[in-house]
């Protein structure tokens, strides 16, 4: 290198060379430095990377769980309808996107071709439904009815339907045995909501897109155990999401299934009984307003008395739950929830409230006697009781002279309690109250009124006991309102109300205590708080939750027994309890309800009951007809119905004719009862995981329900039952099991 | 005894043709044969890696696996004829022909802003020539900018006149090299561009230009970007790209996806690879453009840090043998022909393994040897047979 004339190089091109080489492998050294930073020191969390890039996971829907009546009739299971699906993925593979494919399916299913394109099209922002919101990766259902001629006819030509499949797949159906539709009761499923999916996915078990979820009744409270638990498939796919293989399988497991203490036979009954009591209700002239009972609404409450589970709990009007599988048309969901449908997916057994009428005697009954009133002094029950030139009447204006408070039970006697509720309102310190005992608003608390029973259901609403907390935030509320209506020149009576509650409504007056003695005015209680009340003095005094979950199966046979929950014991003592359990026997014999419960074999049996019939301004009167023996409480309502005893009690006697197998004339044939004793056994499982049903053959299916009104019938929902759901007819059905 | 056959051969006039091929003093004795074996081993990997990255790719393919794999074999065929073609004219005498050579690349290069011209990745700069072959002029460009810039320069200087350029003539070889920079940046392949800034750069500093020269043209070069940003001359998608290396993670699914996923490849390679053809992400074809641009990903991914460091490596080996011919060429023509071939390579390789490793932004270069592409490929081979022709002319020092 040292000779080397003739090159035409000098010492500043050398040293130049000799830079630009050291810039090259700084260069390289970089490169080098980096690929080591990636390769070596994150690989891991590339590699990570990398197998979520290849994975993608399609959902296998769990098999959601049946919910089963107290001997394991289903009340909601599955069916297997043919669903045809179409896969995205395969489709996009065709020359077309799988337009010719989708025209050809659209022809098979008698759908309109464009129905058909947009119910495979992804939803985003700018897309109107129909489009689908699950996984691109998942199937997506076309239709959820096809035949079997349909489906016969995409399976043998294959080669025309690429990525089209027809599969028998679960679907939720509400069997209705025995005329049980429980609608109300046992809720409906729909779509998740973006909410939903964002709540829950960090939690156990997230929910998919396409995932439905319990909206109302036990399918919504059990939710979580009904679901059970999807099934994922891993597929490693590639870029464009074309599946190059399998990367491991979680198989879907099924959810457990819930044992209700509901008994299908008498769900079937209190509704046919329920519904045919407001249909004769509707036949009576209300002497009050010279027209027809309405009778808009009702429900029934069939308890066990010594447990606080629900046996039966029907509401009024109600619907075909059915109408919620495969998506609920716009048309019927406008219905049920509109006023003229008069919102038949309230459940009126917790979310129906009203005054209580007479049934609340038991609780002034009670309230009296812990205020130190003797029971059977003798309490004036004059025609009507006047205070300060208000004159409140008797019920129909009797009067029975000096009479016990028991005796005030058996004929409902107002004046009687009007008197005591007024002598505690002066007691208490009148308008100017110091330190009040409130002895009638306060037991009303312990009885368990203005509160949610806890009930297994959701929505409960908490009625009302209109003290004076209530009084003072209710006139803190409304104080405006009432004071520019007063300014009015009008003299109806709205403005008088309105005059009188600007001036005073913050104060409890005399009127409204006397009016509350007697479960009217304010007081607003649903027909679960009096079911468990009346329960509570059955049983000798325990105030239960009510629930109507009995047991959770799950799918490998595992039994969780629900257990009844101790709430709280009525503020009575055995003496009380005894004495009012005298009384309401009395009146199912010599009362009210006497010429309800004739031929009763009252020795055998012993009923005892309570009716109430309470007035609610502007409207007709309420039906309240509360009763219980040892076993049962039975509470039964009727919005603008009549009388308690006159529209509600036969329907009521009816359901204990079944329960213990009496006939209209009184006579007990025990292999005719029903369930004469609760229901204590649990169904069985099966090795296979399906439920046996408690065998009873002669009693569960070959019974006569006891005389019903001839029209009764099951569901009253104004649209058409669809031609392919023929087993929606009631209790001719043989009881499923469950797959 | 050996010896002495050895002296009566050197002095022979009258050699076989075998004895010519194989004397001590011989063409082939001469060869750079590290610089050629590398570039060799470089090809045949490459070969490989492009085989990986496009057996699975039926949309490109035309359903034939080995479709890639034949093609890349003829076009690394072809480069090595035409080194071997350059070599035999020699670099010197291919000096007379630089005018006409240049002008015909810039003729093509302006072919390519005509109808003839073809638009491929956003860049307007192929002419599709048929049967599935196309051409892409702004590769032979980078050639005859290198010859050109280095006849203009170094003619005075190797005629003994003068000592270094001086800037009458500088001014005129940049001149040269920005005609067809020009006409480039209106396809526009801004990569190119940047690659050839660079061998202008080199060939700058290997000529002896003034320093001033050397560091008003880095100003310049500065100012140039700042201006092509601030006039808004550059495409959206060239904006994107910029947006996407100064944060990847701004559009995973979008714009930052190409360098994602190249990154997501390379990382999961870790030490010993995957394996060549086990790449999930190369067999997912997760990485866009992977035999062509992001071809060095597929190294990552299958053969590792060791498999991917060598492939660096190698490149290494070559600039190496590259720079030491440009220390040891005869005259300043050959020194600034090798010098500018060392800028080429150099920041083509940092510039394509930088952006897969995302250092750098995504900017459409091939790697040299190893990316697939018929014009990059047989540009790179030229390249080779004139740094072996500068290495077989060499004055004989040892």
């Amino acid at each position: 290198m040292t000779n080397i004339p003739e090159t035409g190089r000098t010492p500043r091109v050398a040293i130049r060379l000799i830079a630009l080489q050291i810039l090259v492998v700084s260069l390289l050294a970089t490169l080098g430095g980096r690929l080591w930073y990636l390769q070596i020191r994150n690989g891991q969390e590339y590699t990570e990377k990398a197998s979520r890039n290849q994975v993608q996971e399609v959902i296998t829907p769990a098999v959601r769980g049946s919910i089963l009546d107290a001997n394991g009739i289903p009340l909601a299971d599955n069916e297997n309808r043919l669903v045809v699906s179409a896969d995205r993925t395969e489709l996009l593979r065709q020359k077309d996107d799988g337009k010719s494919v989708l025209a050809r399916l659209a022809d098979v299913l008698d759908m309109k071709p464009q129905e058909v394109q947009d119910k495979v099209r992804l939803c985003d922002s700018k897309t109107p439904q129909p489009c689908w919101n699950g996984s691109p990766y998942q199937p997506i259902p076309i239709t959820a009815e096809a035949t079997t001629k349909q489906a016969l006819a995409i399976v043998e030509r294959r080669d025309d339907f690429p990525g089209i499949t027809a599969e028998p797949t679960a679907v939720r159906r509400y069997a209705a045995p025995k005329g049980a539709g429980a609608a109300q009761v046992l809720g409906y499923l729909s779509p998740v909501s973006d909410e939903e999916i964002a709540e829950r996915e960090k939690s156990g078990s997230p929910l998919q897109r396409s995932d439905q979820i319990g909206r109302s009744g036990l399918e919504r409270t059990y939710d979580a155990q009904l679901r059970g638990t999807a099934g994922v498939n891993r597929h490693q796919v590639d870029n464009l999401g074309r599946v190059i293989g399998s990367a491991g399988n979680t198989p879907a497991r099924p959810g457990s299934s819930l044992v209700t203490s509901i008994d299908a036979r008498v769900q079937g009954l209190a509704e046919r009984e329920l519904d045919a009591a407001m249909k004769e209700a509707r036949k009576q002239i209300d002497r009050n307003t010279g027209v027809p009972y309405k009778a808009d609404s009702g429900a029934v409450v069939v308890m066990e008395a010594r447990t606080g589970r629900v046996i039966a709990m029907a509401s009024n009007p109600t619907y075909n739950p059915n109408a919620w599988v495969g998506g609920i048309k716009p048309k019927t969901y406008k219905w049920l929830t509109s006023q003229k449908s008069n919102f038949p997916l309230l459940n009126r057994a917790i979310q129906g409230q009203a005054a209580p009428g007479s049934i609340f005697k038991v609780v002034s009954t009670a309230a009296a006697i812990n205020a130190g009133y003797p029971a059977d002094g003798g309490y004036e029950c004059s025609s009507s009781f006047n205070i300060g030139g208000q004159v409140f009447k008797n019920f129909e204006s009797e009067s029975f002279g000096g009479i016990s408070l028991g005796r005030a039970l058996e004929v409902s006697c107002d004046t009687v309690f009007y008197r005591l509720a007024y002598e505690q309102w002066q007691k208490d310190g009148g308008n100017n109250p110091k330190h009040p005992k409130d002895w009638f608003y306060r037991t009303a608390h312990q009885f368990g009124l203005g509160a949610r029973t806890g009930v297994d259901l959701p929505s409960e609403v908490t009625g009302r006991i209109p003290d004076r907390k209530w009084k003072k935030d209710y006139y803190e509320a409304n104080k405006e309102a009432w004071c520019d209506q007063a300014k009015s020149k009008d003299n109806d009576y709205a403005t008088k109300v309105a005059r009188e509650n600007c001036a005073e409504g913050f104060k409890m007056r005399a009127g409204d205590s006397v009016n509350y003695s007697i479960g009217q005015g304010d007081t607003l209680v649903t027909p679960i708080q009096m079911a468990r009340i009346y329960a509570a003095v059955s049983n000798g005094g325990t105030m239960y939750q009510p629930e109507l979950g009995k047991a959770v199966i799950s799918p490998d046979g595992h039994v969780k027994e629900i257990k009844p929950k101790v709430v709280g014991k009525l503020p009575i003592s055995k003496e009380t309890r005894d004495y009012m359990d005298e009384a309401f026997a009395g009146v199912a014999t010599r009362g009210t309800a006497a010429w309800r419960f004739q031929g009763w074999p009252q020795n055998d049996i012993t009923m005892h009951a309570k009716t109430g019939t309470a007035e609610v301004y502007g409207k007709q009167t309420t039906s309240w007809f509360a009763s219980y023996t040892k076993d049962y409480a039975i509470v039964m309502t009727i919005s603008q119905g009549g009388t308690g005893s006159g529209a509600s009690a036969p329907a009521v006697r009816k359901i204990y004719n079944a329960l213990y197998g009496v006939s209209e004339g009184g006579q007990i044939d025990p292999k005719k009862a029903w369930l004469p004793k609760p229901q204590t056994k649990l169904p069985t499982v099966n090795h296979d995981g399906t439920i046996k049903q408690i065998p009873a053959p002669d009693k569960l299916n070959n019974v006569e329900p006891p005389d019903t009104s001839a029209n009764a019938s099951g569901p009253l929902s104004p649209f058409a039952l669809s031609p392919r759901n023929p087993e929606y007819r009631g209790d001719t059905r043989k009881p499923r099991r469950l797959s | 005894m050996s010896s002495h056959s050895y002296s009566v051969r050197r002095y022979t006039p009258e050699r076989g043709t075998m004895g010519k091929v194989f004397a001590r003093d011989s063409l082939l004795w001469r060869l750079d044969w590290i610089l050629l074996g590398s570039a060799l081993v470089l090809s045949a990997v490459g070969t490989l890696l492009v085989y990986s990255a496009t057996r699975g790719r039926t949309e490109l393919n035309h359903g034939d696996r080995y479709y890639f794999l034949l093609r890349n074999v003829l076009n690394v065929g072809i480069g090595f004829a035409l080194a071997v073609a350059v070599v035999a004219v020699g670099h010197r005498r291919l000096r007379g022909a630089v005018p006409v050579l240049y002008i015909t690349s810039v003729v093509l290069l302006l072919a390519v802003l005509t109808p003839l011209g073809s638009t491929i990745n956003g860049a307007h700069a192929w002419i599709v020539i048929g049967g599935g072959f196309s051409l892409q002029p702004s590769e032979f460009a980078k050639i005859t900018i290198i010859l050109g810039m280095a006849v203009l320069l170094a003619t005075k200087v190797d005629a003994g006149d003068r000592k270094h350029p001086d800037h009458r003539t500088v001014m005129q070889a940049l001149a040269l090299s920005a005609v067809p920079m020009a006409v480039i940046m209106l396809m526009p392949d801004m990569g190119s561009v940047m690659v050839m800034v660079v061998i202008v750069l080199g060939i700058l500093l290997a000529s002896g230009a003034s320093n001033r020269w050397v560091v008003g043209l880095i100003a310049a070069g500065g100012l140039g970007a700042t201006l092509i940003w601030k006039l808004g001359v550059l495409d959206q998608y060239q904006i994107d790209r910029f947006a996407a290396f100064a944060n990847p993670a701004l559009d995973p699914s979008g714009v930052g996806y190409n360098t994602n996923q190249a990154r997501i490849a390379i990382g999961s390679g870790g030490l010993l690879g995957k394996g060549l053809f086990h790449g999930s992400q190369t067999s997912g074809q997760f990485v866009p453009e992977q035999q062509t641009d992001f071809v060095f990903t597929v190294a990552g991914e299958e053969l590792g840090f060791v498999g991917a460091g060598a492939l660096i490596l190698l490149i290494g080996v070559v600039l190496w043998r590259a720079c030491r011919i440009a220390r040891n060429a005869g005259d300043l023509y050959s020194t600034i022909v090798a010098a500018g071939i060392v800028a080429w390579f150099a920041f083509q390789a940092f510039e394509n393994i930088g952006m897969t490793l995302g250092i750098m932004p995504v900017a459409g270069l091939p790697l040299p040897f190893v990316s697939y592409g018929g014009s990059s490929m047989f540009a790179v081979w030229i390249a080779v047979g004139l740094l072996q022709s500068i290495q077989v002319k060499k004055p004989v020092s040892a």
